[in-house]
């Protein structure tokens, strides 16, 4: 009983202490951040910077910049196929996550999509960070087995004669679908077309925008 | 066995619909930025490597009931713990009761682009000639092994194509037991669906993944 006394106390306690409004993963989070701070593990500014630079500097806009210069310039489109590391680091994105890149070309007959079914691996450079879905358990266990069904829960329908080949990420290459160039967009520029290339055509989970669609 | 990982879920389950976000935003909650930036910060000073991290998350026992930044932080604070860095009774309390490890290599703010945009890349030198070429047969190996690997269950046993060669690159397995970088040539081994499914597989259906040559046999 005594020991049931102590437990309702403890309770009691941690509703009024000063943290009682954090989740336990938040006062987990909290507590080591400040223990690797005390021991001069790591930098608070660079927390910082980390975060804003995939908050704000490294994201699909990037892979779209790329994928336009493929649909204007068939030059590029050789050497990004080629060699995707440099050409996509023609355009100053290179590193972390992105060492070692693979430009998968869609075509009428084919279409690509990405994976990695042991844990999350993605190209940060070109796409930042995966978002959710992507890591989820759902698409990493269904999606080599059905990606049709999976193309579905995302709106997309191939021709059935369509090719479909999943790329599972188990090493540290990593991949860039380059979706179909939509049609009616002959008369449009890089800027314009940037605008189509969303964040899930480059995965291969979603096609490129038609025109129209554009904001 | 006494290495189980819970991150092996190619083909596995079922677990319904792929769901998409409607908060499109990077992070959901502010302690997600932390540990993503935590992790990075700490990856950076060369404590352990990529595979040792991927090691410490595939293992946490609840790893399936955990969110994606609830995993990095479960897997960093074993590492942290396993190096001796912190205790855990200083987890627990949220302060430092031990004295630091002597440390250098600690990722400063003014070099945080540089360390990005350098990155980690893994191929190496060959030493010796590939053994397999463009277009040949293979087939993976089949028994499972006791420690962190890259080779998915379900393309455990099967036979596959050479579809690209990528030189040689730091082996996951060797690395992330402590073993060194024992750099293996690395292919794109291609299967026909139908290989890995059975014939409820749809026709033009085809999957592959990135092997290293121990993964791999001759036809």
């Amino acid at each position: 009983m005594a020991h049931d006394h102590d437990h309702a106390d403890h309770d009691d306690h941690k509703l009024h202490n000063d943290h009682s409004e954090l989740s336990e993963v938040e006062r987990r989070v909290r507590a080591l951040e400040s223990v690797l701070t005390q021991k001069g593990y790591v930098d608070p500014a660079a927390l910082d910077v980390l975060i804003d630079t995939y908050q704000t500097k490294i994201g699909p806009r990037n892979g779209a910049r790329v994928v336009a210069r493929a649909w204007v310039d068939p030059a590029y489109r050789d050497r990004l196929l080629r060699d995707a590391t440099a050409a996509i680091a023609e355009l100053g994105y290179m590193g972390r996550q992105g060492e070692h890149m693979i430009a998968l070309q869609n075509t009428p007959g084919r279409h690509n999509i990405v994976v990695c079914t042991l844990c999350s691996c993605y190209p940060w450079p070109v796409l930042g960070l995966p978002p959710v879905w992507y890591k989820s358990a759902p698409y990493r266990s269904r999606v080599v087995k059905d990606p049709r069904g999976v193309l579905r829960d995302f709106g997309v329908t191939l021709p059935a004669e369509t090719e479909i080949r999943v790329w599972d990420s188990t090493a540290e290459v990593r991949y860039l679908v380059i979706p179909e160039r939509p049609a009616g967009t002959d008369d449009l520029d890089e800027a314009a077309l940037c605008a189509l290339v969303t964040r899930d055509s480059m995965i291969g989970t979603g096609l490129a925008r038609p025109p129209a669609e554009a904001t | 066995m006494t290495y189980t990982t819970h991150a092996d879920l190619g083909g596995r389950l079922r677990l319904g619909p792929v769901v998409q976000d409607a908060n499109r935003s990077v992070f959901h909650s502010e302690w997600e930025s932390r540990v993503l930036a935590m992790t990075l910060a700490m990856g950076a000073t060369g404590r352990w490597n990529i595979d040792m991290a991927r090691a410490a998350r595939e293992t946490l026992p609840d790893y399936l009931d955990l969110s994606y930044y609830e995993i990095w932080l479960g897997g960093l604070e074993r590492l942290l713990v396993a190096k001796g860095l912190v205790t855990a009774e200083e987890l627990a309390d949220g302060r430092a009761s031990h004295p630091p490890k002597p440390f250098d290599g600690i990722l400063m703010a003014d070099k945080v682009s540089a360390k990005l945009a350098k990155g980690a890349p893994t191929a190496r030198t060959p030493t010796a000639p590939a053994r397999y070429r463009l277009g040949q047969t293979v087939v993976t190996r089949a028994a499972p092994v006791d420690h962190h690997t890259r080779l998915p269950a379900y393309l455990r046993g099967r036979t596959g194509i050479i579809d690209r060669i990528h030189g040689c690159h730091v082996f996951a397995d060797s690395h992330a037991q402590g073993l060194g970088e024992d750099p293996q040539w690395l292919y794109t081994v291609v299967f026909d669906a139908r290989e890995l499914w059975g014939s409820e597989a749809a026709p033009g259906h085809r999957v592959s993944f990135d092997a290293w040559q121990p993964y791999l046999e001759p036809s």
